[in-house]
């Protein structure tokens, strides 16, 4: 089975991770495999390690402990150019004076590929992030989300076995974020290569990635596929962090419940009903008085306060409602009602 | 009560008078919100000083220097003629000695400019991309203390250290000039320098690395094409003071002369102004030479 084992090798391999910059510690201890061609996200709050450890992998800050592996070769005290990864900067970090395409071929001139092969093989990379025709210009000309897709395609043109992405989308407005979310992820399926990107925006690593791990204080609270991050989540910061927090605990899980612990619903499974109605065998309800309601276009957030203590937040679809039928509802008295197997236990 | 006026407008004219309209507030005030409003008159006052100091002093005694270098002195009486004449010009040309200065002249400013920039550019990097905040704060204080030294200090302290009997006991020359003015303008050409380099952004060293690209060529397509206008603005003050300067090679500079030194004889021993005069413009012309090349490189667009 041996001759398997090159094929199953991790991309990307971390072996107990850690570093310091002088007395505080930025990154306490990470384990993580990531696969080969696997869509990757890196999710936390800012200062939680997530940018550090990218840095670690590109070989920029070297780790005071622990290993990096780049498909089962250890490359913790290579630098950044002996290693085969490419990075997308959060400020893109283009070359303001060189051209466009001057920008993309930098890496393969490094390279000393033909001058031949070499535009080929920029052209290509501008074209398949749409930018035909914008060779000669300097990135001071381009828009955001142009210079954006320069850097793409600068780091793509080299073919690495990683491509590293920091907070790529965080420079753009929501509009063209969200498109190029959708662009991100078809590139990465055309080319195949293996994407690991750090974001501090949850829909972003939950719309994008095929698994993500969520970054806080360091340390990896959970990793998992966006499904299971979101309706299991394992810890009470990945419940705040991933979606908005619904947590039952103490009294009112016991009222609620009838059991102990905390456990959390997510606001779209909660159902907001009259007082009287009906409650299926397979169902949970708790009573409240709606506290306040937020009007967002496509839905409605009710934030409610329950007679038996704590808070929760039921999200519903305006399907037929209004703006103003809604507002009327706060303060009225209502019935959450939610289904058995939407609620999860959370460790504390 | 008057048919055409009714309560209402006789009400309006009696409250709207002074109080309401006029801005509140004394003329201080209102010369305040004048300003803000004339933002001509404004950007005017605040430049009429300095530009009447541009104007009158600087551009102006230019100007006398260029006419009196036309002029010449009667030999016996030791007077002004003021008279328009080429024969100064005609002798800094035509003279061998007037040529070889210039050349030495020009020779020890290039020779200054280069072995500062070699000194500068990897001290000015270590301040502004390695050393901590902290030593980065010390760095510039060390870089900056000798500008509070007087000139004639250092070049005495660098005497001493070349005399024969001295540290370094070298002795004097056009060797311990260049030695000197090296040291003396050091920070001109440092500051500029890092000042260049803490603009440029660490995630484009990292993207270079990133691509590949090692120290060496890193520095030769990213950091050095970007902190050029720096280095240009920086070799503008070690080359002007260089080619101007007359007093540390009288202090260490034994017998050799630079242009400086001859200006300075003929104001005072040959008390020939108008020849001063026109030696006086041949570094002026070098440093307009000087400035057209670096325009002409694009360094000046982004000062």
């Amino acid at each position: 089975m041996f001759w398997f084992m090159p094929d199953q090798e991790a991309a990307v391999r971390l072996i107990g991770l850690r570093k310091s910059f002088g007395p505080v510690e930025a990154v306490s201890g990470i384990d993580l495999e990531i696969a080969d061609g696997e869509f990757f996200a890196m999710l936390g709050p800012s200062g939680s390690g997530k940018t550090t450890v990218l840095r670690m992998i590109a070989g920029f800050e070297s780790p005071t402990a622990g290993m990096v592996e780049l498909g089962g070769v250890d490359v913790t005290r290579l630098a950044p150019f002996e290693r085969d990864v490419n990075t997308v900067f959060q400020d893109y970090a283009l070359f303001p004076h060189m051209s466009v395409l001057d920008n993309v071929e930098y890496g393969l001139r490094v390279k000393k590929v033909p001058r031949s092969e070499r535009r080929e093989r920029a052209l290509a990379a501008l074209g398949s992030v749409r930018l035909d025709g914008f060779e000669r210009r300097r990135p001071s000309q381009l828009s955001g989300g142009q210079r954006q897709r320069v850097a793409l395609a600068r780091a793509l043109v080299n073919r690495p076995r990683v491509l590293l992405l920091d907070e790529p989308l965080g420079a753009l407005d929501l509009k063209l974020r969200e498109e190029m979310q959708v662009e991100l992820k078809s590139i990465q399926r055309e080319v195949g290569i293996t994407f690991l990107f750090v974001t501090h925006d949850q829909e972003e690593a939950l719309t994008m990635s095929d698994r993500v791990a969520v970054f806080d204080q360091g340390r990896i609270e959970q990793v998992g596929t966006p499904a299971e991050v979101y309706e299991r989540p394992a810890t009470p910061f990945v419940a705040s962090f991933v979606g908005t927090s619904n947590l039952i605990s103490g009294d009112a899980a016991h009222a609620v419940l009838g059991k102990g612990g905390t456990y959390s619903v997510r606001p779209e499974k909660l159902r907001l009903s009259d007082l009287d109605a009906a409650v299926g065998a397979d169902e949970h309800s708790a009573t409240g008085t709606v506290a306040e309601v937020v009007y967002a276009g496509p839905a409605t957030r009710f934030v409610v306060d329950l007679d038996v203590g704590g808070r929760l937040v039921a999200l519903q679809q305006n399907l037929q409602v209004s703006s103003m039928e809604v507002t009327e509802l706060r303060g009225s008295r209502v019935r959450l009602v939610w289904n058995r197997r939407h609620e999860f236990a959370i460790a504390s | 009560m008057d048919p055409r006026l009714d309560g209402d407008q006789g009400l309006m004219t009696a409250t709207a008078a002074p109080g309401v309209h006029a801005p509140p507030g004394g003329p201080r005030r209102r010369l305040a919100a004048f300003l803000h409003r004339h933002a001509r008159v404004r950007l005017s006052l605040l430049l009429s000083a300095p530009m009447a100091w541009l104007g009158a002093a600087y551009l102006g005694s230019l100007a006398a220097l260029f006419v009196t270098a036309f002029w010449s002195v009667d030999t016996f009486t030791g007077n002004l003629v003021k008279e328009f004449t080429w024969a100064n010009f005609r002798d800094i040309v035509t003279g061998e000695v007037y040529r070889t200065i210039a050349l030495r002249s020009l020779g020890v400013a290039v020779l200054v400019t280069l072995i500062d920039l070699v000194i500068a550019f990897p001290m000015a990097f270590a301040m502004a991309k390695l050393a901590s905040p902290r030593a980065q704060r010390w760095l510039v204080i060390a870089v900056l203390t000798p500008l509070w030294a007087s000139y004639l200090v250092k070049a005495y302290a660098w005497r001493v250290l070349l005399s024969a009997g001295g540290v370094l006991g070298w002795g004097y020359g056009l060797g311990a000039t260049v030695l000197t003015l090296s040291y003396l303008w050091l920070p001109y050409m440092i500051l500029p320098i890092y000042a260049g380099l803490e603009r440029l952004p660490n995630s484009l060293l990292d993207a270079a690395g990133d691509l590949g690209a090692r120290g060496w060529r890193t520095f030769r397509t990213v950091v050095w094409p970007l902190t050029f206008p720096a280095v240009a603005a920086g070799s503008i003050f070690t080359f002007s003071l260089s080619l101007g300067d007359y007093i540390a090679v009288k202090i260490v500079g034994g017998s050799s002369q630079l242009i400086g030194n001859v200006v300075y004889d003929n104001i005072g021993a040959a008390n020939n102004l108008p020849f001063a005069a026109a030696v006086a413009t041949v570094p002026v012309v070098i440093m307009l030479f000087y400035l057209a090349a670096v325009r002409r490189t694009g360094a000046l667009e982004n000062l």
